[in-house]
């Protein structure tokens, strides 16, 4: 079979179309490799010039059992040739891999749109397992799509057959051969991929071979035999000049760390327990040990947060990583943090609850908890970053916060920010804050509770400081002696010294960047991984003309001082969130407005179009 | 920053070790003895008063930090282990001491109790054993004898108690030992050894709680009886003891027994003692020893050289320079592109 050379084969007469934006989704078995396979086209099409945007959906299990509905596991990216901010509502092309793909993903391909099955896995076994009483391939079922039921598998076999790979390892190269077909069909060069299976498998290169070999096969396979009649091109798209990666929120969050260790030329100590979908925050900063940043794996999640208390208050920068349930347990150590006033951080990549939930599915419905989840007046900054590239600049922003006014920070990620990726301008050492603490030293006339009359923040008076001795701890302490204290007088002030520490934030924050007017007929309000989504829906309506803007709020406590007079300039406040409106009920009951929820709690992130849609029932 | 200016040691007494906070534990508490020798062996140590941190959790023991003038950080109830884990970690120059009870060690703050000794960071435990809840006012412990009338158990505590030196040397500890409250001079030599010790050292206190608990120890206490119903563990030493010094432990097969040395039985019938024995098993055959079938015994059960954790994680991890050049160098690895 020609497709099996790597001889230049002549060019076909399928005709080139140009297109904008595509969304494609591989799915497939979770063992299929679809991750992998999804995030190589990403990396190519980011190479190329496009912009991209991806959303990874998995099952929680390892290896859920093969070839069922929940096992299936999906890789959603959108690439075009102007700027994206969302994965993209529906497909444009799906590849399945097996029938429960084709059955989980199906009903988000465009009518007309491209399908790719692998045929060879359409046989009664895998169809039974998917609950396909019929062959689709064989009924009508398909006829609304442009159906390509290719024997991946076989075709897989052949191409790998010269480097002696047993049948299962020789099948597992399918994915490969399956991205070569698409690559092809959407005028993307194999290179790059050859390139990282090589290093990818340098351990095993006759697995890398094989992979290659698939690879190619596929694109060759494609090209010669005239399967398509058209293939696509998406040009370059026009973004910011500069240096790009990819990047995930999760890769983000750590290289902020990495960051602010290196600007404040501080110790740092990140201390978890593994918990999806946080963990991969503890793998990434173990491989930074060489700047001082340190990697605990505690006994449970109150360690993990208690050793982070105790790193800070040897002086250290400290932080946690966490998500649902692990955040839960820490609450109460939170009050610690927030008695005590030590400056750390709390990195919560939520998901969906309550307790075990849906790990891997995301949702944005800890705020409150965030907000209130703590016994006592208990207050801690809340920050939220709006897209994977900007959980480097939230993280950094965190540890300001931390470090300026002695205080917890919470940093409210999601599973949709953690594992999705976007291009990434590098960002300059330069533009970094300044983080360097300040260790207090002289011992005359000190007072642990002695505070900065501008930021209310308390002395940080480290152990091995001579001349400091003092106690700290969760009794209340008085203001000025630093005792324990039960007097009436002084637990008022410092509760409310404590409330008016953190609500003074809100005078050192950037101003609301609001996309559009500052005034109209409503105003969408989001937070989190809402953003690209709330921004592409609320500029396609301004297109048109209408009267709509949109903030979104990375600070969520306290708020931005101008919110509040922002809000008093449209007719409607809209709040989208993945909730049942935790942050609507936030703005009514800062600010007396009557804030529209919608709400949405599937696991999964908003469609641009039901944001869209949401709005114009309002205008 | 991190390294403490090196301040002329000019010799400390005890009342450079009172921080002048008034006392708060109730008359006659034992509490106050274990403080008065921890503020007399302090000066013994020779280390800077401001390299000392004491870390506690919550009940009556939790107070400790506030009445020694060193840093004290009063946590939360049963994480004192999990504070102090992290502040070594950063920080393994200072000389860290976490104060607990047994409600708050064994019960509440049992993971990390066990996780804290099997990574054997270079601190101390005090667990001051006073079988009871005081600070909640007389609530059984996991160290209360099982039957135990409370207010929580009118008709008798169902749970069998847990053991303190059993666990500590179950959960790898490098250092376990054992003293009484009223005992100055068994309790201090035993927090001298303590404070040696690299690695985590374990020390369980009997202390009297007279209010909710009185006379709990009272029957190996008592002055009159002590001698006959404890036993003083000595490394190399056969284990004798008594007011006459007559009576020792031996072993049959695995089982100790009380022999009365003479007629044939001399000392080398009896357990050598050796507390630097890698295995544990005779520390921990001897942790079961209890009034009144055998002495209780007092001392040091286990003392074992291993590396500490903060040793290997520090030398694992020497931190090189890093400027903004490394930065962004790791922010530029793997598939970079540059748009014009």
């Amino acid at each position: 079979m020609s497709a099996l050379t790597n001889t230049s084969p002549s060019p076909t007469s399928s005709k080139v179309t140009e297109l904008e934006t595509v969304v494609i989704r591989f799915a497939g078995d979770s063992g299929d490799g679809m991750q992998i396979t999804g995030t190589q086209f990403t990396n190519t099409s980011a190479l190329v010039g496009n912009d991209v945007h991806t959303f990874a959906d998995f099952p929680a299990e390892i290896r859920a059992p093969a070839g069922t509905l929940p096992g299936v596991s999906g890789f959603q990216l959108t690439f075009s040739s102007h700027e994206v901010h969302t994965p993209g509502d529906y497909l444009q092309t799906l590849v399945a891999m097996n029938p429960a793909a084709l059955k989980v993903n199906l009903q988000d391909l465009e009518e007309n749109g491209l399908l790719l099955v692998n045929s060879n896995a359409f046989e009664e076994k895998e169809l039974k397992k998917a609950g396909y009483t019929e062959n689709p391939l064989t009924t009508d079922e398909l006829n609304k799509y442009r159906v390509f039921a290719l024997p991946f598998t076989e075709l897989t076999l052949n191409a790998v057959k010269t480097t002696g790979l047993s049948h299962s390892q020789a099948t597992k190269c399918k994915n490969f051969f399956a991205l070569g077909v698409v690559f092809w069909l959407y005028s993307r060069p194999v290179e790059q991929t050859l390139v990282w299976l090589k290093n990818k498998f340098k351990k095993h290169p006759e697995i890398g071979e094989a992979n290659c070999l698939a690879l190619q096969a596929g694109f060759n396979y494609a090209l010669t035999t005239e399967l398509f009649t058209e293939h696509y091109l998406v040009k370059k798209a026009k973004l910011q000049p500069g240096h790009y990666r990819q990047i995930t929120g999760n890769e983000a969050l750590g290289l902020g760390c990495l960051a602010v260790a290196i600007k404040a030329q501080q110790p740092m100590l990140l201390s978890g327990y593994p918990i999806t979908p946080a963990s991969s925050i503890l793998q990434q900063l173990a491989k930074y040990e060489e700047f001082g940043i340190k990697v605990f794996q505690a006994e449970d999640e109150i360690a993990a947060l208690c050793a982070a208390i105790g790193a800070a208050y040897g002086g250290s920068l400290a932080l946690t990583s966490t998500s649902g349930p692990g955040f839960d347990l820490k609450s109460e150590a939170m009050g610690l943090a927030v008695i005590t006033e030590l400056p750390l951080v709390i990195i919560n990549v939520q998901r969906a609850g309550p307790s075990t939930g849906m790990p891997t599915k995301t949702e944005q419905a800890d705020l409150l908890t965030a907000m209130y989840g703590r016994h006592g007046e208990c207050p801690i900054p809340i920050l939220a970053p709006a897209s994977p590239g900007d959980c480097f600049a939230i993280m950094v922003e965190a540890f300001r916060i931390a470090l300026k006014y002695m205080t917890p920070v919470i940093v409210l990620s999601d599973g949709a920010l953690a594992t999705g990726a976007e291009p990434w301008l590098i960002p300059n050492f330069d533009s970094l804050p300044e983080l360097t603490p300040t260790f207090h030293q002289n011992p005359e006339g000190f007072s642990p509770y002695a505070r900065n009359p501008d930021t209310l923040a308390r002395l940080w008076a480290i152990p091995g400081t001579p001349g400091l001795e003092h106690r700290i701890g969760g009794l209340e302490k008085d203001s000025q002696s630093g005792y324990v204290s039960y007097d009436p007088d002084n637990h008022q002030k410092m509760v409310n010294i404590r409330a008016q520490k953190v609500q003074g934030i809100s005078a050192d924050l950037p101003p609301l960047e609001i996309l559009g007017n500052s005034t109209g007929k409503i105003l969408v309000i989001g937070w989190g991984s809402t953003y690209g989504t709330i921004l592409t829906a609320v500029e396609e309506l301004q297109a048109l003309g209408k009267a709509v803007s949109a903030v979104h709020l990375r600070y969520l406590f306290p708020f931005q001082n101008e919110l509040g007079s922002l809000l008093k300039q449209f007719d409607k406040i809209l709040v989208p969130e993945l909730n049942l409106g935790q942050l609507s009920k936030l703005l009514r009951a800062e600010f007396l407005v009557d804030a529209i929820s919608f709400s949405k709690i599937t696991g999964k992130p908003f469609l641009v179009k039901e944001i869209r849609e949401r709005i114009l029932e309002l205008l | 920053m991190m390294t403490a200016t090196e301040a002329p040691l000019k010799r400390l007494t005890k009342a450079d070790f009172e921080s002048g906070q008034e006392v708060r534990w109730c008359p006659g508490c034992g509490d106050y003895a274990v403080l008065a020798s921890v503020q007399k062996v302090m000066p013994d140590l020779n280390i800077p008063r401001e390299n000392i941190v004491f870390v506690s959790g919550i009940g009556c023991s939790g107070r400790f930090p506030y009445y020694m003038n060193t840093y004290g950080f009063h946590t939360i109830h049963g994480r004192a282990p999990a504070v102090a884990t992290g502040l070594k970690i950063a920080r393994p120059e200072l000389s860290v001491w976490i104060v607990t009870g047994d409600g708050d060690a064994l019960s509440i703050g049992g993971n990390h109790f066990i996780h804290i000794l099997r990574r054997n960071l270079d601190v101390n435990i005090l667990l001051l054993n006073n079988r009871i809840y005081g600070l909640t006012k007389g609530q059984y412990s996991p160290t209360s004898e099982q039957g135990k009338i409370t207010n929580t158990t009118p008709l008798g505590a169902l749970d069998r108690p847990l053991n303190p030196i059993s666990i500590a040397l179950a959960s790898e500890a490098t250092f376990v030992a054992r003293a009484l409250d009223i005992d100055a001079k068994g309790l201090q030599a035993v927090l001298k050894a303590a404070a040696a010790h690299k690695g985590t050292s374990f020390v369980e206190i009997y202390q009297n709680c007279n209010i909710f608990n009185d006379a709990a120890f009272a029957s190996i206490t008592d002055r009159a009886t002590r001698e006959d119903r404890t036993i003083t563990l000595e490394h190399g030493k056969p284990l004798i003891f008594g007011k006459n010094r007559d009576r020792g432990i031996r072993l049959k097969g695995l089982q100790p027994e009380v022999v009365t040395l003479g007629n044939g039985i001399s000392e080398a019938d009896l357990i050598c003692f050796d507390a630097e024995n890698a295995d544990q098993t005779m520390a921990y055959l001897l942790s079961r020893l209890d009034y009144p079938a055998f002495p209780v015994p007092l001392g040091v059960f286990r003392s074992v050289k291993k590396p500490c954790y903060e040793e290997l994680f520090n030398v694992r991890n020497p931190k090189k320079k890093s400027n903004s050049e490394d930065l962004d160098k790791i922010l530029k690895t793997g598939q970079t592109w540059v748009v014009e």
